[in-house]
This record gives structure tokens, sequence and C-alpha cells, in this order.
């Protein structure tokens, strides 16, 4: 492991420019996808908060005496989906509304609004689908009028998210492809200059995995500097941003270890895909 | 200890290398190689250390069967011999002891035992004394025992050179030769592809000689009884 670490070490010294250039581009297209992964988180965190808001609110027919409301609200409570019931009566109504709109708050005079229940859905269960199934079971109370929960935008977010999700997953998969290549085109170069070498090395008996050993460790450590120079990269861009346009969340610690750690895995199988290809033609 | 059973080579491009050899080389044994350039005797060693292998027939080096080998048992079979070239193959940023250490250190050879191995290994081919020049510090007769030092450092039983005196003036030749003696005295076969006939005749070693990849000539046949006595056969 000694040696294979001196053979490596030579490699970085002998072709100081190459390997600074490989890692730099490595770092370049694993900082695009850094970037693209950071707007995914951010869009991911958005969403949590958005989704948290999501709510039911059914309205009550006029004159349904407290009783029945509050009796109603304990079944809605104990829905394994529901995290909280509140009641709004129409004064409260009639003060969110105000609060809502700011300076027409005036055109309100009375107590018009009607009386509701405010349903807030646990984390897990705000997906669509579970979210119109819980409506509709409380639209099922006779003395509900009307259910409202936002059903266009609860829709809308969900397809928002899934296509981040997947745009995120390609591009990463491209990005990927693209650093496995340079990797496997750095490593091709390594080979080619160290054919004397690994002549010699043959002549003399190394088996292939020895010969191997120091390209693979080359191509872990060049992803490695790669993966870490591209999360400074994009630290840097998430700060600017934050300065300068809107608050973005940077990854979690286990998130950006992943990353560099992708980035190692990345030259890792660039270089096996290519020294064992080019150690065959010596 | 190195056998050929019918063996054919054929190159796709070149086409056929050698034709139907048959030979063997025992123990302790100095053979030269001889023939015009393009006859085989390149071909012949490659199939020996296993850089080639034949495309029909068999080889078997020291227990090692040539139809079927894996790629690990060929890496195996090479730290048991030795190979010597006519441009010697040293390493130009590697001094002479740091170029026999780099035979060693890649088949994982105790650190330790590795200053004394190579330090060995260079008085053996008298370069004591030029164990930290590098190769361009020295003549061709220095590195051509360089590279054999290299070759002798895992005490082989065989040291493979093709044209090892090829690149080297009279007296460098004399000297590379001599070596070459020293060391098949002490045991060690050699088999040596030539085009030095002087050589040749001054030694009287068994010479093969190789014409149109086929043996033409073989002087052991002449005197395999000669041989038998000696117990070399």
């Amino acid at each position: 492991m000694r040696l294979a670490l001196r053979e490596t070490m030579i490699g970085f010294r002998r072709a100081p420019v190459l390997s600074v250039l490989s890692i730099t581009t490595i770092a370049f297209s694993l900082f695009a996808f850094g970037l693209f992964s950071l707007v995914a988180v951010n869009i991911r965190k958005t969403l949590r908060d958005v989704e948290s808001r999501v709510e039911i609110r059914a309205f009550l027919a006029e004159g349904t005496p407290v009783e029945v409301v509050s009796a109603a609200m304990g079944d809605v409570g104990a829905f394994p989906e529901v995290i909280r019931v509140e009641y709004v009566s129409p004064d409260s109504a009639l003060a969110r509304a105000r609060a809502e709109l700011g300076e027409f708050k005036d055109v309100f005079e009375s107590a018009f609004l009607p009386a509701s229940i405010d349903v807030r859905l646990r984390d897990g269960f705000r997906d669509p689908n579970t979210v119109r199934t819980v409506a509709e079971r409380i639209k099922a109370f006779q003395f509900v009028d009307d259910v409202r929960y936002g059903e266009d935008w609860v829709d809308k977010l969900h397809r928002i998210r899934n296509v981040a999700t997947a745009a995120g997953l390609i591009l990463g998969l491209a990005f990927a492809a693209v650093a496995v290549i340079i990797i496997g085109a750095t490593i091709r170069m390594a080979v080619m200059a160290r054919s004397r070498e690994i002549s010699i090395m043959r002549l003399v008996g190394a088996t292939d995995a020895f010969i191997r050993r120091p390209f693979l460790i080359e191509g872990f450590l060049k992803g490695l500097l790669g993966g870490a120079l591209a999360l400074t990269l994009t630290w840097f861009a998430s700060q600017v941003i934050s300065r300068n346009f809107i608050q973005t969340e940077f990854f979690s610690g286990p998130l950006a270890a992943l990353g560099i750690a992708g980035g190692a895995l990345i030259g890792l199988l660039g270089s096996s895909l290519s020294v064992g290809r080019h150690l065959r033609k010596i | 200890m190195i056998r050929f059973q019918h063996v054919y080579k054929e190159y796709p491009r070149t086409g056929l290398a050698l034709q139907d050899v048959s030979l063997f080389v025992g123990k302790g044994e100095f053979v030269f190689l001889i023939g015009p350039s393009g006859a085989g005797k390149s071909s012949l060693l490659k199939l020996t250390y296993m850089e080639e292998l034949p495309t029909k027939g068999d080889v078997w080096v020291s227990g090692v069967k040539a139809k079927g080998v894996k790629r690990r048992d060929v890496a195996k079979l090479r730290r048991k011999l030795g190979v010597v070239f006519q441009d010697f193959r040293l390493l130009e940023d590697r001094t002479a002891e740091a170029n026999i250490a780099f035979a060693l250190e890649v088949i994982d050879t105790p650190r330790s035992s590795i200053p004394n191995k190579v330090a060995r290994a260079l008085a053996q081919v008298g370069l004591a004394s030029k164990a930290t020049a590098y190769p361009r510090e020295m003549s061709g007769g220095e590195q051509q025992r360089v590279a054999i030092a290299r070759a002798l450092v895992n005490d082989p039983f065989v040291l493979i050179a093709d044209e090892p005196t090829g690149n080297l003036d009279e007296r460098a030749t004399r000297g590379v030769f001599q070596l070459l003696r020293d060391i098949n005295s002490s045991g060690t076969a050699v088999m040596m592809a030539t085009h030095n006939l002087d050589l040749v005749r001054r030694a009287e070693f068994r010479t093969i000689e190789v014409n149109r990849g086929q043996i033409v000539f073989d002087s052991a046949d002449a005197d395999t009884s000669r041989r038998k006595v000696e117990g070399l056969a």
C-alpha cells in the first residue's frame, strides 16, 4: 500500500498541470450538480414549509348547536391523519380576514362569515390523495356546508416537487457520467505516461491488481478532491445567493459528506473502468 | 524445465512467426538462439516468458502450462525468471539501486530485505560503486549490467536475454557475455538470442538456429549422447 501511495504521488508530481486540470474539471461538473442539488434541497424545504400549512377548512351550517360541533371535533380529532382541530367562530373568522386583508379591513363591518373548523394534518399525510379523502369524510357530516382545502395548489405543489426531484436526479446522473468520463480520460493519460514502468512491472512479475492500485488511488483521490472543491464552490455560491437574493439552506452535514463520498466513488469508478481497458494494451 | 511442443505462433498482421517448434531446455543449460532478423528468435523468447501464448501446440515453463494460463500465474512465473533486452529497459528517473529495488517492491518483497538483495545483485554484476548513478550517467555496458542485476535479484532459474549485447561495443559485449557465463556457471540457465556469431563460436554452448519460424539446427541433437553422459538432457 505504501508503494502504491508513493507511485500515486509520483504520478501527481510528474503531471501536476494535468492533475490540477482534471481535479478542477471534476470539481466543476460536480459543482454544476451541486448547484442543482442546492436548488432541489431548497425547493424541498420550501415545499415542506408550505405543506405544513396545508389545512382543511370545513364551513359549518348556520345555527349548528355547539355541542354537536364539539362532538364532531372530537371525532375528527381522532382520525389518524389529523394532528389538530380548531374551531373558528364567525367573530374570529372576521378578525382573521381583516388581518389578512390589511388596508381593506374596514370593508367588513359585521359578522357575516360562517363559523368553521380548521383541520391540520400530520406530516406524511399531506399528499393530495389523503387530503381529499379526509376532506370527503369531514364533508359527510350533515352540518358541514362546504369543505375547502386548496385542492389545486396541493396538487401543484406535489407536481413541482416530483419534477424537481426527477430533474435533479437526471442532471445528477448526467454530471456523474461526465465526471466518470473525465476521470477515465485522465487515468488513460496517466497509464500511457507510465507505460514504461508498467511494462517493466509486468516483466518482473507484478500482478494486474498491484499495477492497477496506484491508478485506482489516483482516481479516488482526484474524485475526493474534486468533490471537496465542488462542495466549497457550492457553499460560496449559496452564500452569495443568500446575501444578495434569497435566504438559502445549505446541505446538511451528512448530505455534504455524501457528496464528497460520491465524488470519490465516481473517481474510483472512472479509473477502474479506464485502467483495466488500457492496461491490456501495454 | 522449458518445453515447447509443436508450437505455432501466428500474429494477426504479420502472419506465422513460428511453426512446429519443439525443444527442451534443461536446468542450468546455456543456449544460444541464432538466426537472421525476423526469424522468430524473439517470438520464441516471448513464448518462454509468456508475453505471448502459442496459437497451436503448448509451452511448459517450470511447471506452468501456457495453454489456458491465468494472468496471475504468468505474473507468478515471471518472478522466477529474469529477462533482459537490447534496450536495457531501465527507468531513467531512478538510480541503479532504485531500478533494482523497484523490481522487488512491485512483487511485495518485505521492505527490510530489499537493501541487502539490491546490494548483492549490484555486487554480482560488478557495479557496487554505481549504486546511486542514474542510467544516463552510465555507459551502455553498465546499464545492461544494471538490467541484468534487476533480472537476477529474485534468483531466477533462467535468464532470458534478447540480444543483450546488440547495443554494445566489443569490449562491453565481452564483459556482459562473461557476466552471463558466470551467472550460468552458478547454476542459472541462460537463453540468449544473438547476432554475434563470434561469441557463439568461441563459447561452444548449445546453439539453436531459427530460420523462417522453424528450428533448422540444434547442436544438442548432434551430440545428445555426450549430453546424456554429462547429465544435462
